[in-house]
């Protein structure tokens, strides 16, 4: 039956606690924090547990919110978090436990400014934490950053899918824009949860009870420095066939620009709006948007970097994409930053300024 | 004549569980893991529940815990076994789901995912070994150390203003609604051991009958940690342990 593709109108959070029950997850698992909380007052309200089937539990912390997550994905189901960058910065231990035992699992961080309490106003200053791993020891996550409401539905069953194909932990690195703005969107198609029998034939590793098979063990733990190194090796291993395969990226004019602005999430739509007004006045200003975070479009920046006078590297933080655009660039041409912080979110004008600034 | 032959069924009067594995155990001698893990063993054997039982181990000496039973096991994170249980039974809830934990991971670091998976009612059982120290950082003071006593922490003994009182986390969760059944058991002798074998499987029973969540306290010896013989250990244990965490069922729906 073909399913009617209905356009709504709807906030970022409402759209991915409405994707989660359409795209056959298990469970979600949160606590309230600003500005993500419409996420599990949505899934309250839709009561999906009557209808698909799918838990939702208000946990009492984000470390419990986590751990739930932890064993939900032990058990080889699809489950979810999501919170404010507080919240996900209480969740890294669970996050690192997820790496080191291969559990599948998505994380939604919209993010607002810090430090500390920081401010409840739209930031992208976890992009470090989410980038370089966050807790303890050599791990990687995959980091989706979606740029607008339709991104933030369709990126929860593609985290689903990347968390599932490789046994790991997905971040959707949003921002207070994207989570409290209304746009239009179309809903991704409805997909059913697994059955139990399903999960148990596609996840063999699952602790679902042994029914006749080897009893199964997660756990991160190895005492003997051989087999830990070997573990070590192989989630290096799978770390360097994710950089191969999943690396996703949205160029826009820059067929015939020498001057690039990098940009993710929300600064990428005040950066497309800036380079409208640039190529009013002349400029051949195009963008990279990356739309994983991790694994980077290294290649990508690189090979664009060639005929480039500069990248600037648009964040609204202090500076953190740009590592890596200097580290993908290697001296080959000026890579500079801009940003606000605290909560301030950069206008199309001053960064169009500020691109006449580097020009001069 | 050969152990075979030895061991007929007419001359059988005890064996080891079979979902025990024969792995070695690192637990010190005269400790009462041990004894728990076998009672487990044989409870969700005798149950028929080995096929669909998940058990979640804690960070502390029972952290191998998966080693030993032969079911599927989740090791957690220090503290966090209850937020595990939680999400585990609620997307399984056909199958056997429970968490082993130390005082340390239970009544200190753990104590919040502990109190809210009890309150909530999570059809998990909650097994907690209390042994008044942390034994495998090497004997330092856990929430549960009598006043007085000596760790490597509190060397010259356990006294309120340096280090308040120890907790009676059992005692609080008899008193939220979410509990079912909440009782403190011992494995020091024979009575003792049956007595807690008991209390297991009514844990279990009341769990996949869906009646609320259990919590089983079980008050144990650490004589590494203690710094005395298991016998030694066994009678301190019953002489002041006893005293101050006094065994019995605390709380029990049905004896309503």
């Amino acid at each position: 039956m073909e399913e009617k593709r209905e356009i709504l109108l709807m906030k970022g959070n409402e759209a991915i606690a409405h994707a989660a029950i359409r795209c056959g997850c298990d469970g979600y698992f949160g606590y309230p924090i600003t500005p993500q909380s419409e996420i599990l007052e949505t899934l309250a309200a839709e009561k999906p547990w009557e209808t698909t089937g799918m838990v939702v539990v208000q946990a009492e912390s984000e470390l419990a919110s986590i751990n739930m997550v932890y064993g939900g994905g032990a058990c080889g189901k699809r489950v979810m978090t999501s919170s404010s960058s507080p919240g996900v910065a209480l969740m890294q231990e669970g996050i690192t436990y997820m790496a080191g035992a291969e559990i599948p699992g998505l994380i939604v961080n919209v993010q607002r400014g810090g430090p500390g309490l920081g401010t409840i106003q739209p930031s992208q200053g976890d992009y470090f934490q989410a980038t370089r791993g966050g807790g303890n020891g050599d791990y990687n996550v995959i980091v989706l950053a979606p740029a607008s409401v339709q991104e933030m539905a369709d990126f929860v069953d593609l985290s689903f899918e990347l968390a599932f194909r490789y046994r790991t932990p997905v971040i959707m690195l949003s921002d207070g824009v994207i989570g409290q703005m209304m746009e239009k969107l179309v809903l991704p198609p409805f997909k059913s949860r697994r059955t139990d029998d399903e999960v148990r034939q596609q996840c063999p590793w699952a602790t679902t009870g042994k029914r006749g098979r080897k009893n199964n063990i997660i756990t991160s733990l190895e005492l003997d420095p051989s087999v830990m190194e070997t573990h070590n090796i192989h989630l290096q291993e799978k770390y360097e066939t994710i950089r191969q395969h999943e690396v996703r990226y949205e160029e826009y004019m820059t067929d015939d620009a020498d001057m690039l602005i990098m940009a993710f999430g929300s600064a990428s739509r005040i950066g497309q709006k800036a380079i409208e007004l640039c190529r009013q006045r002349g400029m051949r200003v195009g963008m990279l948007r990356p739309i994983t975070l991790w694994p980077f479009p290294s290649q990508e920046v690189a090979s664009l970097s060639q005929r480039m006078r500069f990248i600037m590297s648009l964040e609204i933080n202090a500076g953190q994409m740009v590592d890596d655009i200097r580290l993908a660039v290697n001296g080959t041409c000026p890579v500079h930053h801009y940003g606000r912080m605290g909560g301030i979110v950069p206008t199309p004008e001053e960064i169009v300024s500020e691109i006449e600034r580097l020009i001069n | 004549m050969t152990n075979q032959e030895i061991i007929q069924p007419e001359n059988l009067v005890y064996q080891k569980p079979r979902l025990l594995n024969n792995n070695p155990m690192h637990y010190c001698p005269g400790c009462s893991h041990s004894v728990v893990h076998k009672l487990i063993a044989e409870v969700i054997d005798e149950m028929g529940l080995e096929e669909r039982t998940i058990g979640i181990s804690p960070v502390g000496c029972a952290v191998f815990a998966y080693n030993y039973i032969d079911i599927d096991w989740i090791e957690a994170a220090h503290g966090r076994a209850p937020a595990i249980a939680c999400a585990t039974k609620r997307l399984w809830p056909d199958n056997l789901v429970f968490t082993y934990q130390g005082d340390g991971d239970l009544a200190c670091i753990g104590t919040g995912e502990t109190i809210h998976a009890l309150n909530r009612g999570d059809n998990v059982v909650i097994i907690f070994v209390n042994n008044a120290i942390y034994g495998m950082t090497g004997g330092q003071m856990a929430p549960t150390t009598l006043m007085g006593m000596k760790t490597s922490t509190c060397p010259y003994g356990r006294q309120s203003d340096l280090h308040g009182f120890p907790l009676k986390l059992t005692e609080i969760a008899a008193t939220l609604e979410g509990t079912c059944y909440v009782t403190r058991q011992a494995v020091s002798r024979v009575a003792y051991i049956r007595r807690t074998k008991a209390a297991l499987r009514k844990a279990f029973e009341y769990s996949m009958q869906g009646r609320g969540s259990s919590l089983v306290e079980i008050v144990s010896t650490c004589s590494s940690g203690w710094k005395m013989s298991p016998e030694e250990a066994n009678q301190w244990m019953e002489d002041r342990m006893f005293a101050y965490y006094k065994l019995g069922d605390l709380k029990d729906i049905a004896a309503k």
